[in-house]
Parts: C-alpha cells; sequence; structure tokens
C-alpha cells in the first residue's frame, strides 16, 4: 500500500515538474514575431485603417505590448482578439464577424456579380435567338469571304492597305 | 491684398462660368449661335481667371503669409520653394483650387478643338464643364475657402474669416505647421496631379456622352471624338495610381504598396469602370451594340470621379461623423446624386433610340469576351465601392437598432472596418478572371468566333502555359493561387507576343520589309490595337509582383544588440552602428547602418532611418531597401535605445519579385502612350470608314 501510494506521489510529483517545465517554457517573452502574427489580425483602435503590426504611433506600440503580455500569460490567438474586440469593438477587425447587419457585407458582392451574370447570360441569349434562326438560310452570303475562318481581321486589313499603296 | 485678388477672381470665376452655361443653354435652345459664342468665350475665360486664383496662393505660400489660414497649415518658412508651391495641393482647399484648374485647362483645350462637323455638340460639352467647374467653385468660395485669413480680437481670440471682422486686427502667426512630411515626397508631389487630371480628363468624355444624349446624335460620333480623351484620361488615372503605389511602398513603411484603404479605393473605382468603359466602346465601335451600357459606364465614371475628389483629400467616409460635421460632404453627396439622376433620366429618354438591331452570333466572339470583361470590370468596383460604404452604412443603421430595441441585435450601429482580407478574396478570382481573358480575347475574331475556331487557336498557347505550371511545380512551387497565376501570366504572355509576331510576319510576307521594321510599320497602323497589346504585357509584368508580393512575402522583427544578427531566408541582417543627429531643415534623424549578408556572403549596407518633424510632430519611416528583379529585403527600423551599443528593434521584409510590378508599370504606360498617341493623318480614317458605304450604298 505504502508503496504504492509513495509511487503514486512520486509520479505526481514528476507529473508536476514535467508542468513546471511546460509553464517555464512558455515563461519567455514571446518574440515579436508572435506578437505581430497577432497584430497583424487586428486594426489600430485609434488611427484609421492600420493594422496594428505597422502602425508607429506610442499607442499602438503599448498594444503590441499587450499582445505580448497575454501571450506570456498563456492566451490564445483567439482569446487575445476577443479581448481586443470587448475593448474596444468589432473595428478592430480586418473584416466585420459575420452576424446581423454584418453578413451583407459578404453577401452583397457575390449577389451582385450572380445578378450580373444572369443578366449577362440572358442578354447573351435574347441577342443570340434571332441570330441563329436568321442565320441559317442566308448565312454563306453573309458571312465573309474568308475560305479560313482563322484568319484575322487585321490580315485583310493588312491587304487592304496593300491594294492602297 | 493678394489674398482678396485670389478670392475675388474666384468669385469672377464662379459667375462667369454661370453665366456661359445659361449662354450654352440658351444658345442650343433657341439655335442662336452668338449665345454659343458668348459661352465660348466665358469658357476660354475660365482658365486664366483660375491661373490668377492657384498663382496667387502660391504667392501666398512662398512668401510664407502666414496670415492665411492655408498657408499656416501646408507651409513653413524651412521648406523648400518647390515644396512651398506643390502645398498647392497639399491641402483639401488648396487641392481643390487646383482641381478646378485643371478641368478648366481641360475643357478650355477641347473648347478650342474643331469643331466643323459636331457644332451641335458644343453648347452642351461646355454647359457640362462649365456645371462641374461652377460647382466646385462653390465648394471653394463658401465651404473650403483657401484665402480665409486669421484675426485677433481685442481680447485676444483669435478666428478665421475672409474680410475683417469689427473690433479685430490682423494676426500673423510666426511660421506655419509645415507640409505633412509623408507628402514630401517625390512621388506625393507628382501623385496628386496625374490623379486630378486623369479624374478632370474623364469629364470630357462625359460631357460628350451627355451632349450625345441631348442633342440625339446617339450614333458613336461622341466616343470617336473622346476616344483620345478618354485614353489620356486613363493614362493619368492609372500613372496618378502608379505613382501612390511607390510612395506608399517607399514611404509608409509598412513593406506593402497598396492596404485597400478607402483612399486608395477612391482613386481605383474609377479607373476600374473607365477600363470597362475603354474595352466596351470597342465593341460599340465595331459592331454597333452596347450604346446604353456604355453611356451608363461613362456616367458611373463620372460620378466616381466626382466622389474620389471628395474621398481622396476629406477622409469623411471614416465615419459618419465626420460627414455630418463637414458642409463639404451633404454638398459633394447632393451633387453627385443630382448630376447622376439627370443623366440616368437623359439616358432613359433616348433610351430606344440606344437599341441596337445588331445581334451577337457567337458566345466566343471577341465582344461576347469583352462583356465578361465589362462584368469582371463592374464586379471589382461592386466589392470595391461596397466595402468603402458599408462602414458608414452600418453605423447609420444604427439608429435603426436604437428606434426599435427587438432589433439592436441586428443593427448594432458599431463601426466596423472592412479590410484587405474582404477585398482580396473578393477581387482576387476576378482579376485572375481577367487575366484569363486577357489570354483569350486577343484570340477571338469579331463576330464570327465559334468554339472551334477558338479552340483551335488556343490550345498551343495553353499546353505551352501548362508546361510553364508543371515546370513550377517540379522547382518547388506549391501554393495554387500562385502556380493559377504563374500559369495565367505564361498565357497571356504567350497569346500577346503571338499577336505581334504573326501581324510583323504578315506584313514582312506582304511588304518585304525586315522584321523590325514590318513591327514598327503594323503597330503603328494599329496604335490602339498595339498600344493594347503591351498595356496586357505591362499587366502581365505587374501582376508577377502582385503575386510575388502578395504570396511570398515574408517578414521578421527583433531587437539586436550592435554586431548582433537577424536572420529572414537566405538573409542575414547585422546591426552595425545607429546616429541620432538634427538636421538643418527641421528633423531629428534617427539612422541605422546595417550590413546585409546573402546566403553568408556580404552583399551591401542598408541605411534605415526614421526622421522625426519638430514642426508637424511627426515621425516618417524610411526603409534600407536592397532592390533588384528577384526581390526586396525591406528593412525597418522600429524602435532603438537611446544608447545605440543596447541595441535596436528592426523589421525586415522580403518582398520577392516586387520590382516586376514597377517595371509593368512602366510598359504599362508606355503602352497607354502608344494608344493615345495622335494620328498624323486622321482624315484617311475617315475616307476609309466612307468607302464601304459608298459600295454597299
Amino acid at each position: 500500500m505504502f508503496k504504492k501510494s509513495s509511487l503514486a506521489i512520486l509520479l505526481t510529483l514528476l507529473f508536476d515538474l514535467l508542468v513546471v517545465g511546460v509553464v517555464s517554457a512558455q515563461q519567455p517573452t514571446p518574440s515579436d514575431d508572435q506578437v505581430n502574427a497577432i497584430a497583424k489580425q487586428l486594426y489600430c483602435p485609434v488611427c484609421e485603417n492600420i493594422p496594428l503590426d505597422v502602425c508607429p504611433t506610442t499607442a499602438c506600440a503599448q498594444w503590441r505590448e499587450l499582445i505580448r503580455q497575454k501571450l506570456q500569460e498563456g492566451w490564445t490567438e483567439q482569446q487575445i482578439k476577443d479581448y481586443f474586440v470587448q475593448q474596444y469593438g468589432a473595428r478592430v477587425l480586418g473584416t466585420p464577424p459575420p452576424k446581423g447587419i454584418n453578413w451583407l457585407v459578404y453577401l452583397v458582392p457575390p449577389v451582385a456579380i450572380l445578378a450580373g451574370i444572369y443578366v449577362l447570360y440572358h442578354a447573351f441569349r435574347s441577342w443570340k435567338r434571332p441570330a441563329q434562326q436568321a442565320d441559317l438560310p442566308p448565312s454563306p452570303s453573309q458571312a465573309p469571304a474568308e475560305t479560313n475562318p482563322a484568319q484575322d481581321e487585321y490580315i485583310k486589313r493588312l491587304e487592304d492597305e496593300v491594294r492602297k499603296r | 491684398m493678394i489674398a482678396n485678388l485670389g478670392y475675388g477672381t474666384l468669385i469672377i470665376t464662379f459667375l462667369v462660368s454661370i453665366y456661359g452655361a445659361i449662354a450654352a443653354y440658351i444658345g442650343a435652345r433657341k439655335n442662336q449661335p452668338s449665345w454659343v459664342d458668348s459661352a465660348r468665350n466665358a469658357m476660354l475665360l475660365t482658365f486664366p481667371l483660375l491661373t490668377i486664383t492657384a498663382l496667387s496662393i502660391i504667392y501666398l505660400l512662398i512668401s510664407g503669409h502666414y496670415e492665411v489660414q492655408y498657408v499656416t497649415e501646408v507651409s513653413s518658412s524651412s521648406m523648400p520653394i518647390y515644396l512651398r508651391v506643390t502645398a498647392l495641393w497639399g491641402g483639401q482647399a488648396g487641392s481643390l483650387i487646383f482641381w478646378s484648374w485643371l478641368m478648366s485647362a481641360f475643357a478650355t483645350a477641347v473648347t478650342l478643338r474643331k469643331w466643323d462637323r459636331d457644332r451641335e455638340f458644343l453648347p452642351w460639352v461646355i454647359l457640362v464643364s462649365l456645371v462641374t467647374l461652377a460647382f466646385f467653385l462653390i465648394l471653394s468660395i463658401f465651404v473650403e475657402n483657401p484665402f480665409v485669413t486669421f484675426w485677433q480680437s481685442a481680447t485676444g481670440n483669435i478666428t478665421t474669416a475672409m474680410f475683417q471682422p469689427a473690433g479685430t486686427t490682423l494676426y500673423i502667426p510666426q511660421d506655419g505647421n509645415g507640409l505633412n512630411p509623408l507628402l514630401r515626397h517625390p512621388g506625393m508631389i507628382f501623385h496628386p496631379p496625374m490623379l486630378y487630371l486623369g479624374f478632370v480628363a474623364f469629364v470630357i468624355p462625359y460631357a460628350f456622352a451627355m451632349a450625345a444624349l441631348i442633342t440625339g446624335r446617339t450614333d458613336d460620333r461622341w466616343i470617336r471624338i473622346t476616344r483620345r480623351w478618354t485614353l489620356v484620361a486613363w493614362l493619368f488615372l492609372s500613372l496618378g495610381l502608379l505613382l501612390g503605389m511607390r510612395w506608399a511602398y517607399d514611404v509608409l513603411g509598412w513593406g506593402g504598396y497598396w492596404a485597400w484603404d478607402p483612399v486608395e479605393i477612391a482613386a481605383f473605382m474609377p479607373w476600374l469602370t473607365g477600363t470597362a468603359f475603354l474595352h466596351s466602346v470597342m465593341i460599340q465601335e465595331k459592331r454597333g451594340m452596347l450604346k446604353q451600357w456604355n453611356m451608363v459606364l461613362i456616367i458611373l465614371t463620372y460620378d466616381l470621379v466626382i466622389f474620389g475628389t471628395f474621398l481622396t483629400r476629406s477622409g469623411v467616409l471614416s465615419s459618419v461623423h465626420a460627414f455630418a460635421q463637414s458642409a463639404i460632404g451633404p454638398l459633394f453627396f447632393a451633387f453627385i446624386g443630382l448630376t447622376f439622376v439627370a443623366s440616368l433620366s437623359l439616358l432613359s429618354r433616348r433610351w430606344n433610340d440606344l437599341k441596337s438591331g445588331v445581334e451577337m452570333t457567337s458566345w466566343f466572339s471577341r465582344e461576347a469576351l469583352f462583356l465578361l470583361n465589362n462584368l469582371l470590370f463592374v464586379g471589382i468596383f461592386v466589392v470595391c465601392f461596397w466595402g468603402v460604404i458599408f462602414p458608414v452604412i452600418s453605423e447609420a443603421m444604427g439608429i435603426v437598432g436604437q428606434k426599435i430595441p427587438t432589433l439592436a441585435g441586428v443593427f448594432t450601429g458599431q463601426k466596423v472596418t472592412v479590410g484587405p482580407p474582404y477585398y482580396e478574396r473578393a477581387t482576387g478570382p476576378q482579376f485572375a478572371g481577367l487575366l484569363l481573358l486577357m489570354g483569350i480575347a486577343p484570340l477571338s475574331a469579331w463576330t464570327y468566333s465559334t468554339r472551334k475556331t477558338l479552340s483551335n487557336a488556343i490550345w498551343k498557347p495553353l499546353v505551352a502555359s501548362l508546361v510553364v505550371v508543371a515546370v513550377l511545380w517540379i522547382t518547388g512551387t506549391r501554393t495554387w493561387p500562385a502556380l493559377v497565376g504563374f500559369g495565367l501570366c505564361a498565357l497571356v504572355t504567350l497569346v500577346t507576343l503571338f499577336e505581334f509576331w504573326r501581324a510583323t510576319w504578315a506584313r514582312h510576307k506582304t511588304h518585304g520589309e525586315n522584321l523590325l521594321q514590318a513591327l514598327w510599320n503594323m503597330a503603328g497602323k494599329n496604335r490602339r490595337r498595339y498600344g493594347g497589346y503591351i498595356i496586357h504585357i505591362g499587366v502581365v509584368l505587374m501582376a508577377l509582383g502582385i503575386i510575388g508580393i502578395e504570396l511570398f512575402q515574408t517578414e521578421t522583427q527583433g531587437t539586436i544588440p550592435q554586431g548582433g544578427q537577424i536572420s529572414l531566408g537566405q538573409y542575414t541582417v547585422q546591426f552595425d552602428s545607429l546616429s541620432v543627429f538634427n538636421t538643418t531643415d527641421g528633423r531629428n534623424v534617427a539612422r541605422a547602418v546595417v550590413s546585409v549578408y546573402k546566403n553568408g556572403k556580404y552583399v551591401g549596407e542598408l541605411h534605415p532611418r526614421r526622421d522625426y518633424y519638430y514642426e508637424s510632430q511627426q515621425p516618417m519611416t524610411i526603409a534600407g531597401v536592397r532592390s533588384n528583379m528577384e526581390d526586396d529585403l525591406y528593412v525597418i527600423l522600429v524602435d532603438w535605445q537611446p544608447l545605440s551599443t543596447t541595441g535596436a528593434t528592426f523589421k525586415i521584409y522580403h518582398n520577392p519579385l516586387v520590382n516586376w510590378l514597377w517595371l509593368g508599370g512602366f510598359v504599362f504606360i508606355l503602352g497607354t502612350l502608344v494608344a493615345s498617341w495622335p494620328d498624323k493623318e486622321p482624315e484617311l480614317v475617315v475616307l476609309r470608314k466612307a468607302v464601304p458605304a459608298v459600295i454597299k450604298a
């Protein structure tokens, strides 16, 4: 029994040591690159449209230090971003969080482009339909007098110019 | 005194513009040439008058009349003369005058052209130009007056007013604040004038479009007259954008050239619709189609130019509150709204006249591909426009949330940022689509291309570009957007070069000229086409640079002691020394010396520095850049300890291929110059056009 419990204590101690080891591995100050990786995704809350990693103001330098401090405390990237949003509002994020009216940011452009494709498709069809019907019988007379359809119109123009000279 | 002279001529110019617009209207409506002549003279008078106004501001700037608010805001005695001259466009009030002056210059040049065969356009072109000019003059006179002066009351309060308020004396500050240091870079000296030239030049094709709608001459005459004006506008706008990009790269110190900032996008939007217009007018010229669409595009471009002018200087769209505070915002929006509605109602009146009887014959014809090109350009524009205005809409809609509590969760009224990730994701595929079209369209023919002819023409370059992709894959490129991008670049390059080769060879065969001569003459005969192809090559080169920096940029940052090193990829940067000193022009400079090693071999020395301007209390970061066609090593001095031996913080960017962007820019501008170069024998074109008509008859 004793042996078992002492083994347990020993294991617990070893485990603790391991944990301490892991924790102390987190202790060194996070590097500038680690800080910038997060700062890059955040926008300076005071300057317009400047990512936090490149903003030269003192305030932004302090915010970067804050990120470093939070990283050192073991916060995850998401927790730090959430903290900034909570403190300074959604404007610190590079793109609006997809909720409420913000969905419009992501929906309007694709809808507009799809609508454009739809309009264009219908315009094409309405342009093409009469042309196809009308084209069939008289097409030999309407087609240009070219034997090779791949021949481009500017080669024709070159020849026109030759004839003019 | 000079301020009064400048302000006086400004008011006279405004009155002359209003008179000219009215005279043009009467002349056109009553068909009285004398009124039109009078309007024309009024138009011509605006330029010398505005020149006096602009010179007055320049005089005040050079002679340091700091009692004038604008002079204090943008200049100081330590600034060299050339910067004081360019401070004319260093602030909003001066920029607006500069805008009006350029607008008047362009409108004058148009007025002086030969009007023999299209005299009915003249009064309406004058009317549109003068109304636009008058709007900008209203802004300058009533809202952003550059001549407003400081006055001091008996109690010591300082106020600003154009004319001396009762009980005050003139207040002359010792010195000005100086131009924003960021605006002292050569790129920023030339960037605004180029952009503004592009903006104002787009007013000309719009004026002709309106003239065509009003007079009912809805054939493509207006397009033929304005073809060169549009190209010139586009040239300047492109140049303005490129210079702005270069300026951002050199001065803003974040290792990039484009941040999708609303101000950048404001200048980019008219470029997008303008580019769509340049392509789609070709369909109208060749096939007589899309007349309505071209009108829509030029109206859109004109209003985006006004919108852009307003955005670039005011920054008003950054917040609803800023918008409400300044009188300039509502005025701009009223003008944009009015011109947009008026133009569209004119268009709807002529809608049926603009219908063409011509049909699209093939899905694979050049005109069909050009339509897809238009769809993509307009698609990118929609993404940009929406991204710019959404934050304002979101903030403004907060009112709904306040009024209706149940909707408070939806309409939070929270300010949001729509940043680069949105634009990059939404426009990236569309830009790729444009590259693809650039590769296909030159191989298609007007009207008669079919799937078969097109696939016959394209399979060889397509296979060749797939070989390029395969080689890139084998050599280790695994980023699929890069593989797609490089593949498309290869396709466009091959197709475009093949087009040059094919035509040159044909001419070589038929004319017996040597190949170089044949190339020169062939391109000279159809400058628009071959200028366009050169532009396409320019775009490909730019795309290489963009792919390089966007997909392969790497960066690192670190604080190192003197003699310490930071590595990034193949490069190692060693911190040698740092000196901090004051300059005679009012700067405190911190300048580091770093040695650069590539694969362990010394390749040179860089001097990243930070300039602090005492007057304006602004810092400016100047990167040390080692630049060649392969890559840029871009070193920024982020921070330093007072004693340089303690250490300094550097940020290092590795920007592969970025120089191809600038090279592409040069090629792009060269192509535009080729396309817009004046024809020697314009009458010949008309003659040639007339011949088939006679034969048909």
